[in-house]
């Protein structure tokens, strides 16, 4: 009989209470990942951003939109290779709670800035041709079971009325984690609403500037920046990384509650862990008593009894982190497109591996130590 | 006849470490079931406070929020005139983007108000220093920014588009999302932002009970192209998508911890159950049914559960009134706010202990009243 039998036996030995330990280490060990996971997607939407482009903006903030008329000088700037320019229309279908982004964009340019918005010739084409042509991603198009051609009418929360656009195109990400629900249309075309409304004209929300080297960003960003720093309309230049990152900033402190949970799970399993293997090895004490008096050294009757702590929260982590990755990395799961490329990533697997085997090691070793410090003529006489 | 419920106390204490292994395990789980639940609280009660039903508050058509609305002068005008009203205030609102402490950005709300906005929104009040004066480059700030944000104390400067503005007093608001907000003076904010347009207005109702009267007057006016609403309530609805979101994270993170709790509960009880096979076959043959073994066993479980629970809500009352912050996607600001636990949540925390101790108590129980007292007596 070797040792990894016994071990098996003593598991089987209340498989009720194993599998109820496993499942209860298991869940809790998913809502760790989970939880990590959803704040590595938040913390690292930022990487979705590139370097080699940069964002202009508003200095006062993004409510305020810059004249188009910077356009030209942007463009003369040295290391710009090419420049675009979007605004906000904060259009609602239907209903104020379907939220996607939609904005207003130069076509031409800022698909050609953009070689992640993944589009066939001839959608490209027929956007192009289109006035009110939109461009629609693809998880918005399932969302709402949208086709080709069809068309769609977005309220206007900032430009009032009904505005109706056709979907000539659909986008897919070439990268992971770009978002693929966005509703992209005509700049022009915002630009007739404006004029029809007797908004201002020859406003952008941003402009989008290709660089020729990612290496010339700052000198770039400042260069610009210097030329309206005293104008009406004074600009921020930061690369399209740095600009994500300060929306994730925007979360404030949801970073920190998912972590603060993310340890108090991490702090009950270890308890529920330690409190089974204790009962368990309790339990037991009259059996350990006889392995000694077979012969099994202290030591190997305490390697016994951490042995199976570990088998237990090993066997926990297969269930917690494979439910994880089977639910975001298999299944794609995305919280209705709030969370965008949300995966299980390596460092968490190795985190909450990490973690089981320390609730392993440490809820084995308690009972190890008693079982090991066991005197035998104590342990026949004792009752459970 | 019912086993006295001294031999659970007395069973529980004689077994102080797994007990209490146990309870702190339920603890957690309601600490972070009461967290959560008052950090979502805290969020709508901050949104709620905020606008009183006996205002009205003006958008543009077809907006959902300030930052996006605009009304003209003219408009405002005319609103003012209307009789319904006593005291009224058109606000110019922005976001700015501005340092926080720890020097990292984010949206800071600036609201330039009308002369009467205090007495418009009346729980405003000047904590430390002195009001702004009309016509003069000073702002007060909201007590919720204070310690948060850079250059907000009295005597300090903000620079908004080319334009420095004297910090002169700090304010409160009742708890309110004014208090993340920076005060100034709409008539001078006008031209430094978006030229001359406000983005709201905010009228006193004379009757509070006449709101519905001065809707439809002001709907059935064609020279106006606005919404009406109440303030209370347009605040309310601003707060609803994102506490429900905090709603939904607190179920479904407290869902699944309550599941690995119970599992440890089962295991728990069932060990008790194992380990007192003599006890409860000794019950039995002193007559005891399987009826009374049962809701012994179960009075037990949930003895322990409640342990656990007012635990976990001790535990969790330092969280009371701690401010955190977080962005309000309705204006993009940032708006600061505290944790509020209630003793209706208090309860909630409870009651879900209960529930944790009866599912995971109920199995081990049943089988403790269906052993044979024989079988029982004879092991070990």
């Amino acid at each position: 009989m070797t040792r990894a039998t016994l071990v098996g036996a003593n598991l089987r030995r209340r498989l009720r209470r194993t599998i109820l330990t496993i499942l209860g280490l298991g869940v809790a060990l998913f809502l760790f990942v989970t939880l990590q996971t959803v704040l590595r997607a938040l913390q690292t939407a930022g990487e979705v951003g590139s370097e080699s482009r940069l964002i202009v903006g508003s200095k006062l903030g993004i409510v305020f939109p810059l004249p188009l008329a910077y356009a030209s000088r942007i463009q003369s700037v040295d290391g710009v290779q090419q420049i675009s320019y979007s605004s906000w229309f904060g259009g609602v279908y239907q209903d104020p709670r379907n939220f996607f982004a939609n904005f207003a964009v130069d076509p031409e340019s800022y698909l050609s800035l953009y070689p992640e918005l993944v589009v066939s010739p001839e959608h490209r084409e027929a956007f192009l041709a289109d006035r009110t042509g939109a461009l629609v991603g693809v998880r918005l198009m399932e969302r709402f079971g949208w086709q080709v051609g069809q068309t769609v009418t977005l309220q206007g929360t900032i430009y009032p009325g009904e505005h109706r656009f056709t979907i000539r195109g659909v986008y897919e990400a070439g990268r992971r984690g770009f978002d693929e629900g966005t509703f992209l249309f005509h700049h022009r075309y915002l630009e007739e609403i404006a004029r029809a409304q007797g908004a201002e004209e020859g406003f952008v929300g941003w402009y989008v500037v290709g660089l020729t080297d990612p290496q010339l960003a700052p000198q770039v960003a400042s260069t610009i920046d210097s030329f309206y720093e005293n104008s009406a309309a004074p600009t921020r230049s930061q690369t399209e990384r740095a600009f994500n990152l300060s929306f994730v900033g925007l979360y404030g402190n949801i970073g920190f509650f998912l972590n603060a949970i993310g340890t108090a799970v991490v702090f009950a399993i270890l308890l529920v862990a330690a409190n089974t293997m204790a009962m368990s090895a309790r339990e037991r004490f009259n059996e350990i008593a006889v392995l000694k008096s077979l012969g099994f050294t202290d030591g190997s009757v305490a390697g016994m009894v951490v042995t199976e702590a570990l088998v237990i929260a090993l066997l926990g982590l297969l269930v917690g982190l494979g439910g994880a990755m089977w639910v975001f990395n298999v299944m794609g799961f995305d919280a209705g497109g709030f969370l965008p490329g949300i995966r299980v990533r390596p460092e968490t697997m190795a985190l909450s591996g990490i973690i089981a085997i320390l609730i392993g090691l440490v809820s084995g070793l308690i009972p190890a130590i008693q079982s090991a410090r066991l005197r035998v003529v104590d342990a026949l006489r004792y009752v459970a | 006849m019912k086993i006295p419920f001294i031999y659970n106390v007395r069973s529980m204490l004689n077994r102080p470490a797994t007990t209490l292994a146990t309870a702190i395990g339920i603890a957690l789980v309601v600490v972070t079931f009461v967290g959560m639940l008052a950090l979502a609280n805290g969020f709508r009660s901050a949104m709620i406070s905020t606008g009183s039903p006996d205002n009205v508050l003006i958008l543009r058509e077809g907006a959902d929020a300030e930052i996006s609305s605009g009304i003209d002068r003219e408009t405002a005008q005319i609103l003012a005139a209307f009789p319904d009203f006593t005291y009224s205030t058109a606000d110019v609102f922005v976001v700015l983007s501005k340092p926080r402490l720890n020097g990292s950005e984010t949206n800071m709300p600036v609201r330039g108000v009308g002369p009467d906005a205090p007495r418009v929104r009346e729980e405003f009040r000047i904590v430390e220093g002195r009001m702004f004066e009309p016509g003069r480059a000073e702002v007060v700030v909201g007590r919720g920014l204070v310690g948060r944000m850079q250059n907000v104390e009295i005597g300090d400067k903000l620079r908004f588009g080319q334009q420095d503005f004297t910090v002169v007093g700090h304010f409160e608001a009742g708890g309110g999302a004014f208090e993340s907000e920076v005060w100034g003076d709409a008539e001078t904010l006008m031209p430094v932002f978006r030229g001359p347009v406000y983005q709201s207005m905010t009228l006193k109702l004379a009757d509070p009970a006449s709101f519905e009267t001065a809707k439809a007057r002001i709907e059935g006016d064609p020279r106006l192209q606005v919404q009406v609403k109440r303030e209370s309530e347009f605040y309310a609805e601003q707060s609803e998508m994102l506490s429900n979101i905090l709603r939904f994270i607190a179920i479904f993170v407290t869902s699944i911890m309550s599941v690995g709790a119970v599992f440890g509960a089962i295991n728990t009880m069932d060990a008790m159950v194992a380990s007192r096979g003599r006890e409860i076959a000794l019950l039995q043959t002193l007559g005891f049914r399987p009826g009374s073994v049962l809701s012994s066993f179960m009075i037990e479980a949930i003895l322990l559960a409640l342990v656990g629970g007012v635990l976990g809500c001790l535990l969790s009352l330092p969280i009371n009134g701690i401010r955190t912050s977080t962005t309000n996607w309705q204006t993009f600001g940032e708006m600061t706010f505290a944790f509020r636990i209630t003793p209706q949540i208090l309860l909630l925390g409870l009651g879900f202990a209960v529930l944790m101790g009866i599912v995971g108590g109920f199995l081990p129980a049943r089988r403790a009243s269906r052993q044979v007292a024989a079988v029982g007596l004879r092991r070990e």
